[in-house]
């Protein structure tokens, strides 16, 4: 029942909105139109900046740059409470939203999507969002240059989430 | 500046570690890879995106965008003090927040964007505090029901995908409460 809701929920806003604003007398169509065109103008700002961030990320993950962080930084992870086998993901987590899809899931294969380690990528997945390309495509839209201090606020955001996942799946569940 | 330094900063330490490691011939395929990946990507979100602006303009015509806003103000108003005055900016940013709580991430970026734009209007190129507030909102996840992590942890046959919904809401809170108080303090101290 719950995943039907789930499923739903984006035809049910289409047909709630339309309906609503047609009661209205909202001439509906011609607005879905003009904000569609509205949409394909963001969509052409936004591509520069992707096509420059997902090359970098690319190239990061093929250099093996990011497996090679992970062993280092291993230890200082224990000490914060934090499994050190999820480096990677608190790395790509950041970066790239897909390639962190990629090695939660590939993390809950392995250690068991009930386990402990299990959980704590999946809250730590649900729990931060792709950093820096929303940050890239932000002010890469509307061509901001000084981002000030936006950079430490949304990492001390992203390390806080990190951590508060551990400690929630210790909370909720236990063990670890 | 700051987007220069991590650019330029990944691109080199991919090189570098890439022969480093012997893996010089996959960073080159990779640069390839990610400029066309990206222009995919972009393919792959054109119709829910635009789709999205197109129900927002709806929404905005029909006066629903303001009832929502009125909903979410009084939070919103404590957040964004500069942008108060801006009736149309806190339209779009009250749609942004409640489409991100929805998880219709491709709808609330357009709509952020919107908000974005307005915002940036009054200082061109250098980000505002109620910019900075904007973004660093959306890179904190406030999504309610994740359901993409659901279904991985579905595929990977979890007894019960959903039973972490507690333990993510629990972090996603901390994690937006840290975003927002760093934002605040830096707000005071950081000379622009």
């Amino acid at each position: 029942m719950a995943d039907l809701i789930f499923t739903m929920i984006v035809p049910f806003t289409l047909a709630g909105v339309a309906v609503y604003a047609a009661l209205r007398r909202v001439d509906v169509y011609s607005a879905l139109m003009t904000g569609a065109g509205e949409g394909l103008k963001t969509l052409w700002s936004i591509v520069p900046a992707l096509i420059g961030l997902m090359t970098a990320v690319y190239m990061l993950r093929a250099s093996g740059a990011l497996d090679l962080a992970a062993e280092l930084l291993g230890p200082l992870l224990e000490r914060a409470g934090l499994p050190p086998q999820l480096l990677g993901l608190m790395l790509v987590r950041p970066i790239s939203g897909s390639a962190a899809l990629g090695v939660g899931a590939e993390l809950m294969e392995t250690y068991g999507p009930d386990s402990y380690l299990g959980r704590v990528a999946a809250v730590m997945l649900g729990s931060t969002e792709t950093t820096f390309y929303t940050i890239a495509v932000y002010f890469g839209a509307v061509g901001i240059t000084r981002s000030r201090y936006v950079v430490p606020a949304a990492l001390c955001a992203d390390l806080t989430g990190f951590l508060a996942a551990a400690w929630a799946v210790r909370v909720c569940f236990g063990g670890g | 500046m700051t987007m220069t330094v991590i650019w330029t900063g990944m691109v080199v330490i991919s090189i570098l570690c890439g022969l480093a490691c012997g893996r010089g011939e996959l960073v080159a395929a990779a640069a390839v890879e990610g400029a066309q990946a990206a222009v995919e990507l972009c393919l792959s979100i054109a119709g829910m995106l635009c789709l999205w602006t197109g129900v927002m303009e709806v929404m905005r015509q029909s006066g629903l965008a303001e009832k929502l806003s009125r909903l979410l103000g009084p939070v919103l108003r404590l957040l964004f003090p500069g942008a108060k005055g801006d009736r149309a900016a806190m339209e779009s940013i009250s749609a942004n927040v409640s489409a991100n709580l929805l998880g219709l991430g491709s709808a609330a970026t357009p709509l952020g964007l919107e908000a974005a734009r307005r915002l940036s209007r009054s200082s061109p190129g250098v980000a505002s505090d109620a910019l900075c507030m904007l973004v660093v909102c959306n890179t904190a996840s406030i999504q309610l029901i994740p359901t993409t992590v659901g279904s991985v942890r579905a595929a990977a046959g979890s007894a019960a995908p959903f039973d972490i919904l507690p333990a993510v809401w629990l972090a996603s809170a901390l994690s937006v409460g840290a975003g927002v108080l760093a934002c605040k303090v830096c707000a005071r101290v950081w000379r622009s």
